[in-house]
């Protein structure tokens, strides 16, 4: 398995966050943490990265990455698109793509991965040169999608892309999301509030609930349940 | 008008030092969101530095290579050392730093190379630059070399991918760590290049205003006042704002009477305070545009 996460604890100061949160994800494929606000989803993200103090063990192919630092884990090609989507915003379009590739040395690769970036999204292509901060909400999130790709993660972490997004919008970003995974291999780990979304795209879902797994299933499963689909997913 | 002119270009020359440590104070800024008080001691240590080299017998290039190298190497150990253990500490912790650092290296410069005055020489020359007796060679000197280290920072930070990471480091220092940057690094290497642009100001205006421990003093408190006025979020505008301070303080303290000599250092504090109350961001300091 590409991911074990096991008794995963998180912490904001002395506040715990996270209380022994377990699950794996294998290569190339999309599963979904669903739950409601509060329940510790971004948290978990957040954990993954080491950007919160956390305890427990987190592998990735076989290495305990559980006490590594940010940017070490980020070049095992993990790569975390935030919830607030972490644009540069005074960088311009085409700078943030540079920056997505900061880790790698190759110069015509990464030229060429800012034009296949540019090939999911023509849209960033016209603003290549724009301040980023001048982005609509879904262009900065596509412009969060290219960066987070410029790593040429092999897993990504996605919290609510959908966040904030007119629903055209989401449904385009969605369908780049699976294409990407189909057509690259890029593993994913989706956080979403919008749960049919995610149950659509993911094959497995876990529903967190204040800090702690409390069921796990096939989306199909999940999805179809009644009772479930009340208490945890709101729709 | 020729007195207006020599006065002008007067206020250039000193204006160009205090652009080098408003540009040294900005670079610091921008990483640790704080001033470094001790910014001009650093300088003066550099200065020392080359000082003593030249003293014995080495040439000036030389001298001046070494104090620049040394002063980039200390800036970063002083950050590793000192700084980067109380980065999260409330900014009164920092401010003592601060201080700290500013006394101590005040007391090694005096306890090393003494309290006595001594001059330093200048690589330029003193004679009247093309025969003109409005502005002398070593003047001329230190308005371009402040020019030339603001354009090669110019095309560091807008063409390197390093200069990129800095900036990255510096405006978003979580989603910079995201994108695998070594935030720490980054503001290491910011004190470094700080530190040396600082030794560079402290070498050209030492021949001037002469070598002793306290002689950046005044010279600080112009750059703080060219790097408040030119915006401290901008570089560019931190040198333009001490040329500015240059330009007026010399002018005020030749044609306004009452000033003189005297009242000159009383300029800096009323710009920065009149800065502070209609422009607070400077008059170059952007505002950042964001949609939501």
């Amino acid at each position: 398995m590409m991911l074990e996460v096991e008794g995963l604890d998180a912490f904001y100061g002395e506040q715990q966050a996270l209380f022994g949160v377990g699950f794996g994800l294998d290569e190339g494929r999309v599963r979904t943490l669903l739950g409601a606000n509060g329940a510790g989803k971004t948290t978990v993200l957040r954990a993954l990265c080491g950007m919160v103090r956390r305890g427990g063990d987190v592998r990735f192919d076989g290495k305990r990455i559980s006490g590594w630092a940010t940017e070490d884990i980020v070049r095992l090609g993990i790569a975390h698109v935030p919830d607030g989507r972490g644009t540069f915003l005074r960088v311009t379009v085409e700078e943030n793509l540079q920056l997505g590739a900061m880790t790698r040395r190759d110069r015509a690769g990464i030229a060429a991965d800012i034009e296949q970036v540019y090939g999911h999204f023509p849209r960033l292509k016209e603003r290549r040169g724009q301040q980023a901060g001048t982005l609509s909400g879904g262009e900065q999130q596509m412009l969060a999608v290219g960066r987070a790709l410029m790593l040429r993660p092999r897993l990504m972490l996605l919290d609510e892309p959908s966040f904030g997004l007119a629903p055209l919008v989401v449904e385009e970003l969605f369908a780049t999301l699976r294409e990407l995974n189909s057509a690259m291999g890029v593993a994913m780990l989706i956080v979403e509030q919008n749960a049919a979304l995610a149950l659509e795209l993911a094959e497995h879902a876990y529903l967190l609930e204040t800090g702690r797994i409390v069921m796990d299933g096939p989306s199909s499963v999940i999805g179809a349940d009644e009772s479930i689909r009340r208490s945890y997913l709101g729709y | 008008m020729e007195l207006l002119l020599q006065q002008v270009l007067a206020g250039l020359a000193n204006g160009a030092i205090y652009a080098l440590m408003a540009l040294a104070v900005v670079m610091i800024y921008q990483a640790i969101d704080h001033l470094n008080f001790a910014q001009g001691e650093m300088a003066t240590f550099s200065a020392f530095i080359a000082w003593q080299l030249i003293a014995w017998d080495q040439p000036y290039w030389l001298a001046f290579a070494v104090a620049v190298i040394a002063s980039f190497v200390g800036g970063i150990v002083i950050e590793r050392i000192l700084f980067r253990p109380i980065h999260n500490a409330p900014i009164l912790s920092q401010l003592v730093a601060f201080i700290a650092l500013f006394s101590i290296l005040n007391s090694t410069d005096g306890e090393i190379w003494n309290f006595t005055i001594k001059t330093f020489p200048t690589p330029f020359g003193r004679e009247p630059l093309f025969g003109s007796r409005l502005i002398s060679t070593h003047e001329a000197g230190m308005i371009g070399v402040t020019l030339v280290i603001l354009g090669l920072l110019y095309l560091f930070f807008r063409g390197s991918r390093l200069g990129l990471a800095m900036r990255a480091a510096a405006a978003n220092p979580d989603s910079a760590r995201l994108v695998g940057i070594r935030v720490g690094w980054m503001i290491a290497l910011g004190w470094g290049m700080s530190s040396a642009i600082g030794a560079v100001a402290g070498m050209l205006i030492a021949p001037v205003v002469y070598l002793e421990p306290n002689m950046m003093l005044g010279v600080l408190l112009y750059g703080f006042t060219g790097a408040v006025l030119g915006g401290m979020t901008s570089p560019g505008g931190a040198v333009a704002g001490g040329f500015i301070v240059g330009v007026i303080e010399n002018l005020a303290g030749t044609f306004i009477p009452y000033f003189g000599r005297e009242l000159k250092l009383t300029i800096a504090l009323v710009l920065i305070t009149a800065v502070l109350l209609v422009r607070p961001s400077g008059l170059f300091g952007r505002a950042v545009v964001s949609r939501v």
